[in-house]
């Protein structure tokens, strides 16, 4: 017979060994709502850029500049594929979401790193990812939303990883694949398409997000009758380009969604003239309706495959003694955009150039738009040389925005240069068509420069640099994470590195050298009073192909190691 | 504590081509068949899609065509030294080109003989050979070429492969050869001579 003593010891042993149980087994998952999305809980990071506005901005400060320096590992977990892994991790309530190239996406446990469940998806055999990434998840409800490399989009329950349901957004062997993460807003889940590289038409759709019925549906080259139209001749607007290949912003002031544009197709601007709207362009769109509200075009009738798919930063700034509800674009092209959003248009402020660039010869300071220097476009049958390369000054990874400075923070890279010359291409749908072949795209970069990678801090009130953190020997290829610590995370760099930058003089507090290149973005998030840094580092695609090129021209190594791993770190007691 | 695998693939999608799922099948009934006793001629009430002429892999004496309108292609046809000409097998009793999988895509290249590998040269027709045009990184078509070095460049990821020395990879991400499509000549025409040399498609990611 027991004693109560005894019999308390029993009970509290078998509590024990319950606990861990209930705690891993995925019993409750909170239900993202729009409230929650139009204001996130610091301790979470619900999307993939932290906000709607497009900040990744971190608002929690337990780790800042002072004590970064004791930052810590608490736990990997790899991912068991290798390509370029381009996903911040989605946290929400303990719960973290990281998807992969080869479009798996693993659920895992936060704070522990206990793996919960794994979605793999079963890509067609004859497909052929030229982009084999996904850049993130969307959260809704109770489900995980993935746009696939196939073109699908793929509603996950969030607690087992199941298929709620999927629907096709196009038909991947006419050249359509999708990178992107999803947006949500009210209820509505917002895709678009890359495939700028094989003559397809780009467009923004809609689903909704318990159902998966579609629901409005936006071309980004308009087609006859639709207003733009008039910038393209005869019959090249349907195979125009203008790829979505990331994540619109959203105002929930102005009820209107930010998308950047892909470049034009093909890619030499003579075989297309006109201004190709909305090629390399922001556009905002009704997130209600998909009605095209307005545009800023960065480069028109552009040749240098200069997209500008980064969705722009939503915030406000000072210039000339007035607020100004703006939009933040630094862009591919070389130049920091400071534009004005209303309801009805999209006005230019300014353009500063942040790395080198040859080819506008000026930017009309009303309307924005560039006069080009003729000898620098490419054109058929024509060489140009131009900086910097079709890689632009930045390219996809985010830049970070820090709202208590005022401060931009971006991942830029200079003093690189392209060459190309054009020819006319048959059209075959689904194959190359760019009117260049890849072995003949040029590349060079200033073998005297000291510098090509560029960390770079703003002052968006002030208009101008107030830092940068030079790589000499790497370029810039990671996205950005600012905190109201005053520190700027990121990677990005060949040598493999993870590091935290003084938000104010840009010096490094604090690296860790992990498995491969990261080129994800970081995420911040608190459990039970901890705050947590996440990025996954996984090197691949563009950057591991820069890479190459790069070793020929400079002796750099060839080759960065693979393979994708999730790291999560907090400060050591 | 649990992890859990999921492999989907809803109704909405389109069922993926080619005859790779098909062989598997075919073995499993075979062996399913002999497990049983049964005569091995019940495989002969295969359903027609196991053996659709259009999927199978390429068949000793096929011919080859660039597109599936075009003729037949001769080796004089082919520019000495490269590029690569991108095509199909055809039936050459049927006429029915096995363009039903992209897995039977192949490039043709002619070169000097002279500069093939011996090992190269004896599966070439002459100084012709046949590749599959399927990488062996992640699947894409190795449909361009590098001109100063004259290799195959994959049109994805800018792996390159040797023509002169079995395929072998001399940049790039991929880790294995291309498989060689063995060649010879029949009546001036480039025919096929056996089996491709190894697995076609991209490494297994996981």
């Amino acid at each position: 017979m027991k004693t109560p003593g005894r019999l308390l010891a029993l009970v509290t042993v078998l509590t024990l060994a319950l606990v861990p149980v209930l705690v891993t087994a995925q019993s409750s998952y909170t239900p993202v709502t729009d409230q929650r999305l139009v204001n996130p809980e610091p301790e979470n990071w619900l999307l993939i850029r932290g906000n709607y506005q497009g900040w990744s901005y971190s608002p929690l400060d337990q780790i800042n500049s002072s004590n970064v320096k004791r930052l810590g590992l608490v736990w990997t977990s790899s991912t068991g594929v290798d390509s370029g892994h381009q996903a911040p991790p989605i946290v929400n309530n303990g719960v973290m979401f990281v998807s992969t190239p080869y479009n798996q996406v693993i659920a895992l446990n936060a704070r522990t790193g206990d793996q919960i469940w794994r979605y793999r998806r079963e890509l067609p055999e004859d497909f052929k990812p030229l982009h084999n990434t996904n850049r993130g998840v969307a959260l809704y409800g109770d489900k995980v939303y993935l746009a696939s490399l196939d073109c699908y989009l793929v509603a996950l329950d969030a607690k087992t990883g199941k298929v709620a349901w999927q629907k096709q957004v196009e038909n991947y062997k006419t050249g359509y694949y999708m990178t992107l993460a999803p947006l949500i807003v009210k209820g509505k889940v917002m895709v678009g398409v890359s495939g700028g590289e094989f003559g397809v038409r780009g467009f923004v759709q809609a689903f909704d997000a318990e159902t998966g019925a579609p629901l409005w549906k936006r071309f980004t080259v308009p087609g006859p009758g639709e207003p733009g139209h008039e910038s393209w001749s005869g019959d090249t607007w349907q195979r125009g380009g203008a790829s979505i290949w990331l994540t619109g912003s959203y105002d929930p002031d102005l009820n209107l969604t930010f998308w950047g544009t892909g470049n034009a197709s093909p890619w030499f601007g003579d075989q297309r003239p006109g201004d190709n709207l909305y090629t390399s362009s922001t556009i905002a769109i009704d997130p209600d309706t998909g009605a095209l509200k307005s545009h800023f075009q960065y480069q028109w009738n552009e040749s240098w495959d200069w997209d500008e798919p980064d969705s722009p930063l939503i915030l406000d700034f000072q210039k000339g003694g007035r607020s100004i509800k703006g939009l933040v674009h630094p862009a591919r092209n070389g130049y920091l955009y400071m534009l004005e959003r209303s309801k009805e248009r999209i006005g230019f402020v300014s353009a500063t150039a942040y790395v080198k660039q040859n080819v506008f010869a000026n930017i009309d300071s009303t309307t924005g738009r560039p006069n080009y220097n003729p000898e620098r476009i490419p054109r058929t049958g024509k060489r140009a040389d131009f900086c910097p390369s079709l890689w632009g000054g930045k390219d996809w990874p985010n830049a970070a925005y820090n709202p208590k400075t005022g401060r931009l923070y971006m991942p830029t890279n200079d003093n690189h240069c392209g060459f190309m010359e054009g020819k006319k291409q048959p059209f075959v749908a689904g194959k190359w068509w760019t009117g260049v072949d890849i072995p003949d795209i040029g590349f060079t970069v200033d073998k005297s420069a000291t510098f090509f990678g560029n960390i770079q801090a703003w002052d968006l009130n002030a208009g101008q640099r107030v830092w940068s953190h030079q790589f000499p020997a790497s370029m810039a290829w990671g996205g950005l994470l600012a905190t109201a610590g005053n520190v700027v995370f990121g990677g990005g760099t060949n040598d493999r590195y993870f590091r935290a930058f003084d938000a104010t003089t840009g010096q490094v507090l604090w690296q860790i050298r992990t498995n491969s290149g990261i080129t994800a973005p970081p995420v911040s998030f608190s459990i039970g009073g901890v705050q947590y840094i996440a990025v996954v580092s996984g090197w691949g695609v563009d950057p591991e192909f820069q890479e190459g090129l790069l070793s020929n021209l400079l002796g750099w190594p060839k080759e960065v190691p693979t393979g994708g791993v999730v790291w999560v770190f907090a400060l050591a007691p | 504590m649990t992890s859990r695998l999921t492999h989907e693939r809803s109704e909405d999608s389109e069922p993926s081509p080619g005859p790779r799922a098909l062989l598997p099948a075919r073995r499993a009934l075979l062996k399913a068949a002999l497990g049983l006793g049964l005569c091995v001629p019940l495989l002969d009430a295969l359903p027609a899609a196991a053996d659709d002429p259009k999927s199978i892999r390429p068949q000793v004496g096929d011919q080859f065509v660039g597109d599936s309108e075009g003729q037949v292609i001769k080796p004089n046809d082919l520019p000495i030294g490269g590029p690569q000409r991108l095509a199909y097998p055809i039936d050459p009793r049927t006429k029915v080109v096995r363009d039903g999988s992209y897995f039977n895509q192949v490039v043709l290249v002619r070169l000097d003989p002279a500069q093939l590998s011996e090992d190269t040269r004896s599966l070439a027709a002459g100084g012709t050979v046949a590749y599959t045009v399927v990488c062996t990184h992640q699947g894409c078509p190795v449909s361009m070429w590098k001109s100063d070095t004259k290799n195959l460049f994959c049109s994805c990821h800018a792996s390159q492969f040797d023509p002169r020395d079995r395929a072998k990879v001399v940049d790039g991400p991929a880790t294995r050869r291309l498989p060689m499509l063995p060649l010879k000549v029949v009546d001036g025409v480039l025919v096929v001579a056996g089996e491709f040399t190894g697995r076609i498609g991209g490494a297994n990611p996981m």
